[in-house]
């Protein structure tokens, strides 16, 4: 459902992106993994509309996205939950989930979508009027993840959720992410947590220098014994 | 010291700190979602008070009636001023914002002068002079309603940024601008709302001031520096703080005339401002930033 095909993506005169193309099925889990500054969140990013490519193309349900606005792009299906959480402080959580929901269908669905919400996330409903700024960086994960489903996604892209959780919370938001992919959306998810990324998903790509040095399906990139050494530590 | 004066002081620096403090809640807001400072603000508001004063001029039209019309105008005004120039100077550093914002001021000013010449002008209005007694005080109907209806404009204001699902879309980007585009929100379109917002809470305040003092084209850098001061005082991008600070400005200028001449006004504001960036740089109801 989403192509992505040579693309390069700068920084001004930085060159983040290095001709990365990949591919996301219709229900597929794919994960991109790779160490610091390698170009990971670059290429959500592009995707998402944030940045735009200066060479390649970006396609999703057979449509070119790749100029399209970051509101259009949401519009049309896919959700991006950024690096860093990027949850609104001063609004409640209720008023952040309401504010995930920007279009007609969503909007309608919305009071629907919100109890499905609460269905992962249950401290989230405990803490409807509680501003967003007070919450905890777990918390304030849930409600990133609960405000990009408020959209509706086919495809949703997720930056590093389990950065920062403690082990437990980690197993919690990847039992969630699992139970999201089972409903049939998309996923595509960014993880330093490789194992956990991997275990979920049916690809994945590595991304070294901005470029993809290595794909394949997630139970032969966790037996490469490049992907053992450079980011499982066996 | 004459205490009837005093009190008579008090009451007309309340009521003219309630036009202070609506002109700084729109300094505020622009400042809370855009991050950057309205230069032109004050000259926004005498353009809303000689709009009120054409129509009083060319319609008869009270300048309490046309507000909304003021308002409106100077609203379309800030909506074409975010969307043509500010929007593009968003990611600039700090001190390049300022130039475009003092050019459009420049622009208005220059603008005032060019169709209304440089005369005062100070229409007669129908409550112009009309008073009621209160105990000892006197007060202007014309002043009593100008404060009300700011007061009324401010609330409806924050009802309207606490309740609406535009005005929740603002809240959001103002928070984080980088999340609300990520939810979809039209973060530019949203800008331009809420720069036109913040314009005609001065536009709606140059109508209620009219009434109460002549208006000339070189007012604008005045009303600008009363606002900015309002805004500092009650902490950037808080709009309570806002009205709060109006009122205090208002009332600490007017009593200033017990002890110093009116015309050190401005000597009262600058101390005043002095006397918070030492004391609490942040502003009375500040926190964030
Ligand atoms: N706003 C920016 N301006 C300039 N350079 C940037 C910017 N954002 C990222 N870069 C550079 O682009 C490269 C890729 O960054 P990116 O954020 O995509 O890395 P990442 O793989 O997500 O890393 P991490 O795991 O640390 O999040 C890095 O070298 C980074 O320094
Ligand atoms: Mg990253």
């Amino acid at each position: 459902m989403l192509e992505v095909k040579g693309m390069d993506v700068y920084y001004g005169d930085l060159q983040a992106l290095r001709g990365v193309s990949l591919t996301v099925g219709e229900g597929e889990v794919v994960s991109v993994i790779g160490s610091n500054g390698m170009g990971k969140s670059t290429t959500l990013k592009a995707i998402s509309g944030l940045l735009h490519p200066r060479r390649g193309s970006i396609h999703y349900l057979g449509r070119d996205i790749t100029r399209l606005s970051p509101s259009a792009i949401v519009e049309l299906g896919i959700s991006h939950v950024p690096e860093g959480r990027q949850v609104f402080p001063s609004l409640t959580v209720l008023e952040n989930l309401q504010m995930g929901a920007q279009f007609p269908e969503p909007i309608r669905r919305g009071a629907q979508t919100m109890e499905q919400v609460f269905d992962y996330f249950p401290r989230l409903k405990e803490r409807l009027e509680q501003k967003a700024g007070t919450l905890s960086g777990g918390e304030q994960q849930m409600l990133a993840i609960g405000r990009g489903l408020m959209s509706l996604p086919k495809l949703m892209m997720l930056d590093e959720p389990s950065l920062g959780l403690s082990p437990l919370l980690v197993e919690t938001i990847f039992e969630i992410i699992h139970k999201i992919s089972q409903q049939g959306t998309s996923l595509q998810i960014i993880e330093q947590n490789v194992h956990h990324a991997l275990c979920i998903s049916h690809r994945g790509y590595v991304l070294e220098d901005g470029a993809v040095a290595l794909l394949g399906p997630s139970q032969e990139l966790l037996s490469d014994p490049h992907v053992c050494k450079a980011y499982l530590g066996l | 010291m004459n205490l009837a004066l005093a009190l008579q002081l008090l009451i007309q620096g309340i009521l003219l700190g309630g036009i202070y403090g609506l002109t700084a809640v729109g300094l505020s807001l622009i400042f809370g979602v855009m991050g950057v400072i309205n230069f032109a603000h004050g000259q926004m508001m005498v353009i809303g008070m000689y709009i009120s004063y054409w129509i009083l001029v060319l319609v008869g039209l009270d300048p309490y009636l046309s507000l909304p019309l003021a308002a409106g105008a100077i609203f379309i005004l800030g909506y074409v001023i975010q969307s043509t120039v500010v929007n593009r100077i968003l990611d600039f550093p700090e001190a390049m914002q300022v130039l475009p914002l003092v050019a459009m001021g420049l622009i208005l000013e220059n603008l005032a002068l060019l169709f209304w010449g440089p005369d005062h002008r100070s229409p007669s209005t129908a409550l112009g002079l009309a008073t009621f007694t209160l105990g000892t005080a006197t007060v202007d109907v014309s002043r009593l309603i100008a404060f009300s209806l700011a007061i009324a404009f401010t609330v409806a204001l924050f009802l309207f940024l606490k309740k609406s699902a535009i005005g929740k879309r603002i809240r959001a980007a103002a928070d984080n601008r980088l999340g609300a585009q990520l939810v979809g929100i039209k973060v530019n379109r949203i800008n331009n709302i809420a720069f036109g917002l913040g314009a005609a809470t001065t536009g709606a305040a140059g109508a209620l001031l009219l009434p109460l003092m002549p208006v000339s084209p070189h007012l604008g850098h005045d009303f600008t520096t009363t606002a900015f001061v309002v805004v500092i005082l009650g902490g950037m991008g808080n709009l309570l703080g806002a009205l709060v600070g109006g009122l205090i400005l208002g009332v600490t200028e007017s009593l200033a005339t017990l002890l110093l001449p009116a015309t050190l006004k401005q000597v009262v504001s600058f101390g005043l401002l002095v006397v918070i960036m030492l004391i609490r740089p942040q502003g009375l109801f500040g926190g964030r930033r």
